[in-house]
């Protein structure tokens, strides 16, 4: 069982340096040593590389559980209560560095985000620092609504508009909420035919990751595909935050 | 080396219990009074020295300005918190109290904060099970309510330390009850524990999977639970006294804790029975009496039972489940034994639910199993490893007092978040963190953890200094941070104001005070054993005097156990256990062969084809020597 971990799991150790056991003095994989099954200092690796993968997205999450549970075994600090200090602390942050790492990968959007964060696109940043402004200067957050969905989001909120004003008349208009759910429900495939197309960019990005093992891919062809991860993931966040409003709506 | 015993505790509302892992099986240690269930209730005698539990709980009719129960409910919060609770319950609070500060809670003329009266509840296990072992008990695991937050647990582990315990792993109650599930069933499937119990409810659903306990998400109230249904009940009663008799008993504390301990009676009755009677002694001799059906309780606790569905649908949508998805849901707590509880359940989650566990001792057992687990495991615990989550956001105040969330809930810990911060002037030397924990949006809403100051930043001009700060949630639960200037590699110093936490230093001051006691409650402690000792002992030897083996001593043997039995009797009169136990010894080793002669008496009239009923092998020994203390336990 050992040994199938260490090559699944430790197959991309750090590159170039050797490694030795502290304990044992064996050669070992990145987070525990194969030989005596001691927790090693962490070493500050990205993801991807913890669990001993490329950094390509079409991941095979039923793979990446299985790792995960295996490594937990080796990793958790239930299993080095009895150790040293250095040898709890070790564990501790390697077993953090592996759920943080789990929680990140084994989702789809996280991961693209993650890596999107590791080609050094600054996703998240950019929204939050808009929130923060927008905030800051007392004003609604402007949203950019992707051309394709304007019409649909227009019609929507004036239904929205209508179903408020009836609400505060008293009144309960069956047709209306009916049409909003429609909508609703289109916003939802929407949102669904949104993560196909994310998948379709994950396995152009996976091409061009394998074409270039050896090397870095160019820097141009990466910042189209990624440019386009970017994008999808706007208008996916755009439609999520339209329904969670268009939910909230309807519950009030 | 003496073997190293672990404990399991579940300090739990309104009971707390101990327990450990004998061979593969997890099992409840008794207290002297024969009890598994300790009360958690403390309170001083006239001399002011604590007692815990049943003769606390005499206490707190009696005398109830020197007990106190509940205390869960204050553990880890401030007073500005606690208002609510004031309310419903007779805490008696110091005077003095500051915002921010730990609570004071006084007892008769003392004041003690709640991790100290946790601790003397956690120095009762440890007493019981040290007991129970003949022999010192350091470390313990200790499970508390699924959503305590950071300072709750911390505070819950001061207790421990206080109580001279070293707490190797806080572990959630409800994941706990699904260990001492698993290890009863072990199957995989999703389970949903569903904990209801004096003071909090949890819910928690896992996935098992071939040992591994994966909680996928977990949602509660720390302040949900059977305790609610008996302070509403007592306010009815209350009213319709008042009402009727127009007697206000509100702050006549003696008789709100005998209408309390009626209600909960009557509480518990009605889970078995469609009605009952409340029949309460007022003062002035009056009675106050009142029919109530299971029906008429069911609709007024309704309302308090309906706030544990929210918590349940919000952790089956963050588990991303429907109820239909769910294998099995596991009862825990005693509130769970109320029938419009169980149909409760069985609404949310669509299927009966699973009761073969006893819910007052299953979180117990659990804690047990995790300690055997630390401990290094053993064959039924081998494959078992529990994987919890954090069950609130981490965040940071960010500009304009909103929460910026940087461990989500339902996380799997340890987990980590790192963020980077700089300086806005020129020279600045300093950066104030302020550290929160919720769900909400604004900080002000959410649950403050403590205020980081970051020190000692070397002098550079605003905005160059890059300092990393690393958030860790450890396996506990608990937070810990560190602080790092990338620009000069300079660890930051950081300087923590723990909210409503006890600083280091207290902690210590407190297991200083405790352990100066300890010693005087130890002395006593190991008396009244010693002292027990001789009365079984005695009880021996009359038994053995009558016995047709005592007829085949020699008149020298016979001699001797008199002259021990004397000595024994007059060192008894005296105070100390030292002397005891070595006339304790002496006896036993001059009784040795009066011991082994029963034995071959009873052997050989049992095979002489006696009914073993008649003979004295039902009470007699089953290892050689009868007056070892172990047989007559």
């Amino acid at each position: 069982m050992t040994k199938s971990v260490l090559t699944t799991i430790g197959a991309k150790p750090l590159p170039e340096e050797t490694h030795s056991c502290w304990s044992c003095g064996a050669m070992r994989a990145a987070q525990f040593c194969g030989s005596c099954g001691k927790v090693q200092p962490p070493e500050p690796v990205d993801y991807f590389t913890f669990f001993g993968l490329a950094p390509k997205l079409d991941v095979d999450v039923a793979k990446l559980e299985k790792d995960f549970y295996e490594l937990s075994r080796r990793l958790h600090p239930d299993l080095s209560a009895r150790a040293s200090g250095r040898e709890q602390e070790w564990s501790l942050e390697q077993s953090s560095l592996l759920n943080d790492a789990y929680r990140t990968l084994r989702d789809p959007i996280k991961r693209t985000q993650y890596l999107l964060h590791l080609e050094g696109v600054a996703l998240e940043e950019q929204s939050k620092n808009a929130t923060e402004q927008a905030r800051a200067s007392g004003e609604i957050k402007r949203q950019i609504v992707p051309p394709d969905l304007l019409e649909e989001v227009f019609e929507l909120n004036m239904q929205l508009e209508e179903l408020k004003m009836n609400r505060k008349m008293g009144d309960e208009e069956p047709t209306l909420t009916t049409e909003i759910a429609k909508h609703k429900q289109a916003l939802e495939t929407k949102h669904e035919a949104l993560l196909e197309e994310l998948k379709n960019l994950w396995r152009e990005w996976d091409h061009l990751i394998e074409r270039n093992h050896a090397s870095k891919a160019p820097a141009e062809e990466r910042a189209k595909i990624t440019g386009q991860m970017v994008d999808v993931l706007n208008r996916r966040n755009y439609i999520r935050n339209l329904v969670r409003d268009v939910n909230a709506a309807l519950e009030e | 080396m003496a073997t190293e015993y672990i404990v399991g505790i579940d300090l739990g509302t309104t009971n707390s219990l101990v327990a450990f892992m004998q061979g593969e099986t997890p099992v409840v240690i008794p207290g002297e009074d024969g009890l598994n269930l300790v009360p958690s209730v403390v309170a001083l005698d006239e001399n002011s020295v604590p007692v815990i539990g049943n003769s606390a709980r005499l206490q707190l009719i009696e005398t109830p300005e020197r007990a106190v129960y509940s205390v869960k409910r204050l553990i880890g919060r401030g007073v500005e918190d606690i208002q609510e609770e004031l309310k419903l319950f007779p805490f008696r609070m110091a005077e003095d109290l500051q915002p921010g500060e730990v609570l004071r809670i006084k007892l008769g003329n003392k004041t003690f904060t709640p991790p100290e009266i946790s601790a003397l509840i956690l120095r009762q296990l440890k007493r019981n099970a040290e007991r129970y072992f003949g022999g010192p008990v350091a470390k313990a695991v200790i499970t508390v309510p699924a959503y305590f937050n950071d300072a709750q647990r911390q505070a819950t582990k001061d207790a421990g330390r206080i109580a001279g315990l070293e707490v190797l792993r806080l572990v959630n109650e409800p994941t706990a009850a699904s260990l001492a599930y698993g290890l009863d069933k072990k199957q995989n499937g999703i389970v949903a524990v569903y904990d209801l119990g004096g003071g909090t409810f949890d819910i928690s659903i896992l996935k098992l999977h071939d040992g591994i306990f994966e909680v996928i998400a977990t949602n509660g109230d720390t302040h949900l639970g059977g305790d609610d249904i008996d302070n509403l009940l007592i306010t009815i009663a209350l009213d319709d006294i008042r009402g009727d008799m127009g007697i206000d008993l509100r702050r006549n504390a003696e008789a709100v804790q005998a209408i309390r301990k009626a209600v909960i009676d009557t509480k518990i009755v009605l889970s078995s029975q469609a009605s009952t009677k409340l029949d309460i002694a007022l003062p002035g001799g009056k009675r106050y009496q009142r029919e109530i059906a299971r029906e008429q309780f069911e609709q007024l606790v309704q309302p308090i039972i309906d706030r544990t569905t929210g918590p349940c649908k919000q952790a089956l949508q963050d588990a991303n489940l429907k109820p239909e998805q769910i294998d099995e849901v596991v009862l825990v707590g005693g509130s769970t034994r109320i029938p419009k509880v169980r149909a409760l359940v069985k609404t949310l989650f669509q299927r009966e639910p699973h009761t073969d566990l006893n819910p007052d001792e299953v979180v117990a057992l659990g804690a047990a199993v995790q300690a055997n687990i630390l401990g290094g495991g053993s064959q039924a615990t081998e494959n078992m490893l529990l994987l919890d989550v954090t069950p609130l956001s981490l965040g940071i105040e960010v500009a304009g007092g909103v929460t910026d969330k940087i461990i989500l809930r339902n996380s799997t810990i340890p987990a980590s978040a790192t963020q980077f911060y700089t300086t806005q002037v020129d020279g600045q030397a300093n950066v104030a963190i302020h550290v929160l924990q919720g769900e909400r949006e604004l900080a002000k809403d959410c649950r403050s953890l403590a205020r980081f100051d970051l020190k000692a930043i070397p002098p550079m001009a605003a905005g160059i200094p890059r300092v990393e700060v690393k958030f860790l949630i450890d396996a506990n639960g608990i937070l810990n941070v560190t602080a790092r200037e990338q620009r000069s590699g300079k660890q930051a110093e950081i300087q923590v104001q723990p909210s409503y936490g006890l600083t280091d230093d207290q902690v210590e001051t407190m297991i200083l005070d405790s352990f100066d006691n300890a010693e005087e409650d130890l002395r006593n402690r190991q008396l009244i054993e010693a002292r027990n000792e001789v009365a079984t002992i005695f009880a021996a030897l009359d038994k053995g005097s009558k016995s047709p083996a005592w007829g085949q001593l020699t008149t020298h043997e016979k001699d001797r156990i008199a002259q021990l039995e004397n000595s024994l009797k007059t060192v008894n009169a005296e105070n100390d256990y030292q002397a005891i136990r070595k006339a304790i010894d002496a006896l036993n080793r001059g009784t040795m062969r009066l011991a082994e002669l029963m034995m071959d008496t009873a052997v050989s009239s049992a095979l002489k084809g006696k009914n073993m009923d008649e003979t004295e092998l039902e009470e007699g020994p089953t290892a050689p020597h009868p007056m070892a203390k172990a047989e007559f336990e």
